[in-house]
């Protein structure tokens, strides 16, 4: 029998749910790093036991963590994040220029063919990479140093590069994301970069389609089909066939399009969820409704998925990297919410059930198909 | 030997109990007593003061002798007291944070 294995990262520590395939009964273990803000932590496809976590509180600045036993024990690594070379400068909030300065990691990406590789996406907005396993980490500059790194200006949340994806069928391609400068690709294994935001508007920028200042909040990827990506952008849910050549709107009939996940089935590159907000100032679902958005057509046309949720007085938000699925023959789906609870579907979202409640807010949630 | 005590989170990181002993050569400063701690606990790099400007993290302190020294210089000797071993050097969180 195959297994689930969920990692939750929180502002208080981080947790590991656990269960048979069956998804029925789950073990909940931790906190590990207690009271340590876990931004998030992801485990190697190559072996699913090296798992990596991102650790890190105000007072004590940023830690890295690895574990090679599927999360039991952990051991501290290397957590110099030092940008290459003369560092310059973004916008400030204020549009004045200030300079790169690492505050933190906000997603790790365990390579897909060496588990002692991982990308880190930092704030400051840049991507490091180690190759031994955490014990060292250097930046990919190219990304900072792109000609339009003068014009990123943090979002609320920071100037962050929060989601990291690597084509499976070329691992030299990469797409990441930035609040607020936009969407990336590097073709090159992050040597050189590019901006893939054409199609993207965004009425909280002076120039609505400018080639960067987009606040994208997550693109997802499914495996088989690399060139489409899904995007929930601070406004307005994307897709594109390309690459991220061009983007087109695929909002349709949600209630709102604001939100921070966007995800996509394991087993249909057509079918998307995301989990509407009811604007950029209010961070909670419409109505007090808590309710993911199912597509089954890649966008336009959704669905309510309410069963199990609840749909009155709720008011929780569900963080960019809060969403995951696993690879069992019936999908299951799973988010993490900022009141503390992780929430299971073991049919494709057609019913949810909470699987763990009462945790600190959740940050992120990844999932392990064992 | 020197007496630095930790804050709860450094004590988990370190494996250590509240107080930890350092042996510092030379004249006793926040820079040499932290120099020490973080060469006997590498894992405690950063979590202090910055790796690259080696400057106090904003929400750290250091108390001894019922003093604030959180804004001494670094190469300022610290008090006989901790030099000699009769009074900790702590390293404190500042009251910040939910």
């Amino acid at each position: 029998m195959s297994g689930v294995r969920v990692l939750v990262g929180t502002r208080k520590g981080a947790f590991v749910l656990t269960s048979d395939g069956k998804r029925d009964r789950w073990d909940v273990a931790g906190p590990h790093f207690g009271g340590w803000e876990i931004y998030h932590l992801k485990g190697s496809p190559v072996d699913p036991n090296r798992i990596y976590a991102s650790q890190g509180t105000g007072w004590h600045g940023q830690l890295m963590q690895r574990s090679s036993d599927g999360g039991k024990t952990w051991e501290a690594v290397d957590n110099k994040f030092v940008y290459d070379g003369v560092t310059s400068t973004h916008q400030w909030y204020d549009g004045t220029p200030h300079p790169w300065e690492f505050k933190r990691v906000w997603h790790v990406e365990p390579s897909p063919t060496d588990a002692d590789t991982v990308f880190a996406g930092v704030e400051d907005a840049a991507m490091f990479k180690t190759v031994d396993g955490g014990k060292s980490w250097h930046e990919l500059p190219g990304l900072r140093t792109h000609g339009t790194g003068s014009k990123w200006q943090p979002g609320a949340g920071g100037l962050c590069l929060h989601t990291i994806l690597i084509d499976p069928t070329d691992h030299a391609r990469m797409f990441i994301a930035i609040s607020a400068a936009g969407a990336f690709r590097t073709d090159d294994g992050g040597s050189t970069w590019k901006p893939i935001n054409k199609g993207l508007y965004s009425k909280y920028i002076p120039e609505p389609t400018a080639e960067v200042g987009h606040c994208v909040h997550r693109i997802a990827m499914h495996r088989s089909r690399p060139k489409t990506l899904f995007m929930q952008k601070h406004w307005d849910v994307m897709r594109t066939d390309d690459g991220g050549e061009s983007w087109t709107e695929v909002s349709g009939n949600l209630p709102t399009d604001f939100g921070f996940v966007v995800d996509v089935h394991a087993h249909e590159p057509e079918t998307i969820y995301v989990v509407p907000i009811k604007s950029d100032s209010e961070h909670y679902p419409p109505d007090g409704r808590l309710r993911v958005y199912r597509s089954r057509t890649g966008g336009n046309d959704w669905e309510p998925l309410t069963k199990g949720l609840p749909q009155q007085d709720c008011y929780v938000n569900v963080l960019r990297d809060a969403m995951s699925v696993d690879t069992l023959d019936a999908c299951g789906i799973y988010f993490g919410t900022t009141g503390g609870q992780v929430y299971a579907s073991s049919d494709a979202g057609d019913s949810w059930r909470a699987i763990a409640e009462h945790l600190p807010p959740v940050l992120s949630v990844e999932v392990q198909t064992l | 030997m020197i007496r630095v005590e930790l804050p709860p989170h450094l004590q988990t990181l370190a494996r250590v109990g509240p107080e930890v002993e350092l042996d510092v050569r030379g004249v006793v400063t926040q820079r040499t007593l932290l120099d020490a701690l973080e060469a006997k606990y590498p894992v405690l790099r950063g979590t202090i003061r910055d790796q690259v400007t080696l400057k106090r993290r904003d929400f750290m302190r250091f108390f001894a002798c019922s003093e604030d020294l959180s804004h001494e210089s670094a190469d300022a000797a610290l008090p006989p007291a901790v030099a000699s071993g009769a009074e900790p050097f702590m390293v404190v969180g500042a009251l910040a944070g939910g």
